[in-house]
């Protein structure tokens, strides 16, 4: 990064406090793949002039993966560790790049002692541009078709289909609709813990069956708003050997892309 | 002598009727097995959505086929069952259209007409039904979980409501004739009966169609009273408690799951620097009974939970929508629902016998609902977007889930190297915390 990430408690040093916290995440903060995500979302932040600051070392685990799996214990050990640490920096706004972290700080961590104002990236992106701090000019995806896949724990589990379709259209791309969306989206196979374990016996993954649908399309881009949905689906899109053809990008890449950053 | 109609009427009637209300009493009684919930908030919402989804069907029309038949076959029960009303006074006074007097000819013309045309229309739509769901090969009315019973239930009903509209015709056509004869006074306009049936009966003499419509009348009045207490025994059992089960729905974001309590206490504990450790436990009460986590068997399920898997449809609209399922796995959230109530019922049965339950060394988990099943779930959710009733089949796969975790440490092990991971080194994989930000540092 050509600009320096600070943290809250560099923030709090300085006796300031910045305008939101971002939460990175675990797939955001040791992912390869999760990682470019992060980093194109600090590029959009700083490039806007939003003052933000993330939790670094002193950031855990939110949890979700222990929850779901069935493991209250854990996810509340967590939870209660970040909650503690938050609550020390005062803090009252938080965005995350992962619809798990969105949902589990903005629904779960208040009967914990944790409220805040939580944000997925696109929401926050979306007020931006209604603010008009943020200006998207996306000729460079002219004549490109891009798909959007649903992640559930943004949709679904939360009701926000239109954030990330608002800043799609300011791409000028074509926004083709695959035949399961929004409500009706179908799972890239990750959540509930899946990431982590092989899938029971079937007839083929949930992220192949997914891709395959997405690809139906015939997309330049398959875009997404999830670390764990943008691995899936390009897992997917090797799996049909279309990875030369079709880029699996998160929101925030294709952004960053657009204002050349 | 006169007078035995009316009392053999009055007491199948007050048999019906009680049969039915104890049917009711005892699955409130099942429903109480669970654990309370509180579910009473924001009762204008629960209204409106009670209103909006069991009244007006407002998420059958995502299949629009299905949808629309459904509503007609509802609607128009509903509305024809309004004749029971006059039934129930013609048989017990007897009375002949005892509604005619009441409405006016004009009105009462209108009114039985309405009831012609909407019963032609549940016919069409019932044979339609049968049609789709033994011939047409639609994948969730096929799938294994409703071989045996639930596939005959379906038929049942279907053949059920087919006799009851034929019965309402007959009985119609009959006294249309009788009326054009001049042997009952005319009341009513008949318009399927009349132009379709009618002429039928052109030839039979006064005493057979007198038979015939008094038979048809009969018919239908018994029928009536077998289909509401067959409906203990039936998915149907929707009809009812698709009200109150859409009243004591979710309100709250579809991701949010509940956080337990008791877990938080000792968390806080445990987190607590001011604590000591050598301190006496706190005194514990004698009558707490310990804390279990998650669920095994229906007893470990909230009430919600047990009304949702009585109201259940079985219309695997869920198993249809389920991820897991779509791509071949075990899981099929109508199952979850379907082995529920299953095993509700099996308690029932047992409480019935022996005034109480009686451990009978089987649970929900493992004797109905397979752990693989309970694994394969993503939590996506789709199962609960898609029910036309809100039913959450994904609540109790995921009580049964923190059962093996908690209770029996019986994840999958890749599971429990990710939960290891996470308590170690605060994220799922076996990286170090105080790398956390050196993204920040990479180009
Ligand atoms: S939440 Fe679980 S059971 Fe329901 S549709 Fe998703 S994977 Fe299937
Ligand atoms: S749970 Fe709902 S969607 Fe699934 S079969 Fe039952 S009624 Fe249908």
């Amino acid at each position: 990064m050509d600009f320096t990430i600070k943290t809250m408690a560099e923030y709090a040093a300085e006796g300031k406090a910045p305008e939101v916290l971002f939460f990175v995440g675990c797939a955001g903060s040791f992912d390869d793949r999760a990682k470019k995500i992060t980093k194109a979302f600090c590029k959009i932040l700083h490039k806007v002039g939003v003052e933000f600051a993330v939790l670094g070392q002193e950031e855990s685990c939110n949890g979700d993966p222990a929850k779901r799996a069935g493991n209250e214990f854990i996810f509340q050990m967590m939870a209660l560790t970040n909650i503690e640490i938050m609550n020390a920096y005062e803090v009252k706004k938080i965005v995350t790049s992962c619809p798990h972290c969105f949902n589990i700080i903005k629904n779960e961590y208040p009967s914990l002692g944790g409220n805040y104002e939580v944000l997925h990236h696109t929401q926050f992106l979306r007020k931006l541009m209604e603010d008009g701090r943020l200006k998207i000019e996306g000729g460079s995806f002219k004549g490109k078709k891009i798909t959007f896949h649903d992640p559930c724990y943004l949709g679904r589990a939360n009701g926000e289909y239109e954030a990330p379709r608002m800043l799609l259209e300011k791409l000028d791309a074509e926004l083709v609709e695959m035949k399961r969306c929004k409500s009706n989206g179908l799972c890239c196979g990750a959540g509930g813990a899946q990431m982590f374990k092989e899938p029971e016996k079937g007839d083929k993954d949930i992220n192949v069956e997914r891709t395959e649908e997405a690809l139906s399309e015939t997309p330049n881009i398959i875009a997404t708003g999830c670390p764990f949905c943008n691995t899936m689906m390009t897992d997917g899109v090797k799996h049909f050997n279309k990875n030369d053809e079709v880029a699996v990008k998160d929101i925030v890449e294709l952004l960053a892309e657009a204002e050349d950053l | 002598m006169q007078y035995i109609d009316n009392i053999i009427f009055f007491i199948a009637l007050i048999a019906g009727f009680g049969f039915f209300f104890k049917s009711l009493k005892e699955i409130y009684r099942n429903i109480q097995l669970g654990k309370k919930i509180d579910r009473t908030d924001n009762p204008s919402v629960r209204w409106k959505t009670m209103a909006k989804v069991a009244l007006g069907q407002s998420k059958m029309g995502k299949r629009p086929i299905a949808g629309f038949l459904h509503v007609i076959v509802y609607v128009g029960f509903v509305i024809i069952n309004i004749e029971l009303i006059e039934i129930i006074v013609d048989g017990i006074f007897g009375t002949h259209r005892f509604l005619a007097g009441i409405f006016g000819d004009t009105l009462y013309g209108v009114f039985t007409a309405t009831l012609e045309i909407l019963a032609l229309l549940v016919i069409i739509a019932v044979v339609l039904f049968f049609i789709r769901r033994n011939f047409y090969g639609v994948k969730r009315l096929t799938m294994k979980e409703l071989f045996g019973w639930p596939k005959q239930d379906a038929n049942w009903i279907l053949l059920i409501e087919f006799a009851l509209m034929t019965a309402f015709f007959t009985m119609n056509s009959a006294d249309w004739v009788l009326q054009q004869r001049g042997v009952l006074a005319e009341h009513g306009n008949f318009p399927v009966s009349s132009g379709l049936i009618a002429p039928l009966f052109g030839n039979f003499g006064d005493s057979t169609l007198v038979f015939l419509e008094r038979g048809a009348w009969w018919f239908h009045f018994v029928g009536i009273l077998f289909f509401m207490n067959y409906l203990y025994y039936s998915k149907h059992l929707h009809i009812i408690l698709a009200f109150p089960n859409t009243w004591f729905a979710n309100l709250q974001p579809k991701g949010k799951f509940n956080n337990l309590d008791s877990v938080t206490k000792e968390i806080k504990l445990m987190m607590d620097p001011n604590a000591d450790p050598y301190a006496a436990a706190p005194e514990a009460d004698p009558n707490a009974v310990p804390d279990k986590f998650g669920a095994n068997d229906i007893f470990d399920l909230n009430q919600v939970q047990l009304l949702n898997a009585y109201s259940c449809t079985e219309c695997g609209r869920c198993t249809s929508v389920c991820p897991a399922n779509i791509t071949g796995k075990k899981l099929s959230p109508r199952k979850i629902m379907m082995d529920t109530r299953d095993r509700i019922e099996e308690v029932a049965k047992n409480i019935n016998k022996n005034g109480k339950f009686v451990d009978d060394g089987k649970k929900l988990l493992d004797d109905h609902i397979q752990r693989e099943e309970l694994w394969a779930c993503t939590t996506c959710n789709a199962c609960v977007e898609a029910c036309p009733v809100l039913i959450d089949p994904l609540s109790i796969i995921f009580e049964m889930r923190r059962f093996l975790v908690m209770e029996q440490s019986s994840a999958p092990s890749e599971l429990n190297v990710m939960m290891t991971n996470v308590e170690n080194n605060a994220a799922p994989w076996a990286y170090n915390q105080a790398d956390r930000l050196n993204w920040a540092k990479e180009n």
